[in-house]
């Protein structure tokens, strides 16, 4: 099989094996260990590791950067990038860099607003959009051209991942949205986490009678809830994210919430697992990464397959 | 339109300090349709100076004057005299307005003493809202009629995004989403399927990104 990137991630899906990915959200700092010790934490769980592009708008370590480190303890990185803080020389460049330092998954995102930030009152970039980023690193990499048209010399192998948020409106165009990042070059989709199994069924059943589901890899997002607190605040706070209140109501009543919250996100994956064109899970642990390995231990996902190390590019 | 903002008095007392002998200037076009500039603020702003200054025990001599359109040579002309007659002209015009007067008066201290905030229009008495972004290459006949990059807080081409929830917009429960309208509008129009179509990177060199803008038309030109 011709491989766009040879990364594992790719090779596991393009195999038809269910994917675990996880994510590793750089520190507020320069320490190194910080993200080795997360790498080294979930590296024999799970496929590769997203590592976060200034989430929330709030300045950290580089997804660049963060994404060389994971290599460096063996883990395969999957690097976000985002259009918020990068125009279009900026894009280019960073991902000549990347490829050049062996990352193989880049994730293509927006980017949260500025103003949700520790930055404010930054001037937002969107010189493209994370369709047209996925446009641009398709080209680059099937053309070996940048935009302006001169060639790249080099290859540039790159799995492309895309988001998608069945729970933000209109629903309906939501799948409309998704067939064009597909058409845009998306390989992959991470999804938006999941609370609420019933409307990513019927988001799914969409995507499966458009036949999208064989166009691409979709990766379903779950979150872990560590606390009532969390689960109000997610509820209240981030937009596009849809908590029922019944989840809330059996996090409130738990014992210990953090197992009822283990347990809830074990229920999803069981859901999740079932549903065809579902082919791997994305694990966002947001602040409790520790709770990952056990996850996927628990939900049947042990142990991750080995695929061989030779690149098929 | 081009919709205003009046400044904060504390910076126009801040920038006109020392100043003794001011022209109050307005403009009778956009900002006094939106309040900011017109001759009623004019009048409003002279008297607070006023007030403040006799406050604070300093002597002060205001001319209080508002021309059809500070942004266009051939009215500029008509204050000739009282501009001449002060030390500095406080304009409430926009900030063509204010660089029209100083090109024009080029020995005078021309200052601002409104935002220009933004090219848009009257939703309601008070509430004004942003419309156009002069990108030079309009959109709106592929966005039924419109514009994501004046009104979609991300300028997002593709969108809308993963923050659009029930119409409103991520930044704030009060920003409608503009995709969501869009959406909607061509749904009304059954012309939904222009969205099937990815739209392509944009050009920003005509958006201001190419360097100052200017349009020679040699047809009109002397």
């Amino acid at each position: 099989m011709i491989m766009k990137s040879g990364s594992n991630l790719e090779k596991i899906l393009s195999s038809g094996q269910f994917s675990v990915t996880a994510e590793c959200g750089p520190p507020k700092g320069t320490s190194a260990k910080v993200i080795q010790r997360k790498g080294e934490l979930l590296k024999s769980h799970c496929d590769a590791l997203n590592v976060t592009d200034n989430q929330t708008a709030i300045v950290r370590l580089s997804s660049l950067s963060g994404s060389v480190i994971l290599k460096q303890v063996d883990v395969e990185p999957v690097m976000q990038m985002v259009v918020r803080d990068r125009n279009r020389l900026a894009i280019q460049s960073d991902i000549l860099g990347a490829v050049a330092l062996g990352i193989r998954n880049v994730l293509c995102l927006s980017g949260d607003h500025q103003k949700f930030g520790n930055h404010p009152t930054a001037k937002g970039v969107y010189d493209i959009d994370s369709m047209q980023l996925l446009q641009t690193l398709k080209h680059m990499r099937d053309e070996k051209k940048f935009l302006s048209g001169d060639d790249i010399s080099g290859e540039v192998p790159l799995f492309l991942g895309a988001a998608a948020n069945p729970f933000a409106d209109p629903f309906e165009f939501r799948v409309t949205r998704l067939a064009k990042k597909i058409k845009a070059g998306a390989d992959f989709i991470q999804t938006q986490a999941i609370f609420d199994a019933p409307k990513f069924i019927r988001w799914m059943d969409m995507v499966r009678d458009r036949g999208l589901d064989q166009k691409v890899h979709i990766l379903a997002g779950v979150i872990p809830v560590k606390s009532v607190g969390m689960a109000r605040y997610m509820r209240n706070n981030v937009s596009g994210l849809s908590v029922p209140e019944k989840l809330i109501d059996r996090m409130a009543d738990a014992k210990d919430a953090k197992e009822e919250g283990v347990k809830i996100c074990l229920e999803i994956i069981e859901q999740i697992k079932e549903i065809k064109g579902i082919h791997g899970v994305h694990i966002m642990a947001v602040a409790w990464e520790d709770i990952v390995p056990g996850i996927v231990e628990k939900a049947g996902l042990m142990p991750r397959p080995v695929v061989s190390d030779q690149a098929g590019i | 339109m081009i919709v205003g903002q009046q400044k904060d008095f504390d910076e126009i007392k801040k920038m006109i300090s020392g100043y003794s002998r001011l022209l109050v200037l307005g403009c009778q076009t956009c900002v006094a349709i939106s309040f900011a500039g017109g001759m009623r603020e004019v009048e409003i702003l002279a008297s607070m100076i006023r007030m403040d200054r006799k406050m604070a025990g300093q002597d002060v001599e205001i001319v209080e004057e508002a021309i059809l359109r500070q942004c266009d040579f051939e009215f500029l002309d008509s204050v000739k005299d009282l501009v001449a007659d002060c030390d500095v002209v406080l304009s409430l015009a926009c900030g063509v307005g204010v660089q029209a007067m100083a090109e024009r008066y080029p020995d005078k201290v021309i200052l601002p003493g409104i935002n220009t905030t933004f090219m848009g229009l009257t939703e309601e008495m008070g509430i004004w809202s942003e419309r156009c972004a002069g990108c030079g290459d309009c959109v709106l006949d592929r966005t039924g009629g419109l514009c994501p990059i004046a009104r979609c807080s991300k300028g997002l081409l593709n969108g809308p995004c993963g923050g659009s929830v029930n119409g409103k917009c991520e930044i704030s429960p009060d920003v409608d989403c503009v995709w969501q309208l869009i959406i909607d509008r061509l749904k009304a129009l059954n012309q939904l399927e222009k969205l099937e179509e990815i739209f392509p990177i944009k050009d920003w060199s005509v958006s201001g990104h190419g360097g100052t803008r200017k349009i020679i038309r040699e047809d009109l030109t002397a």
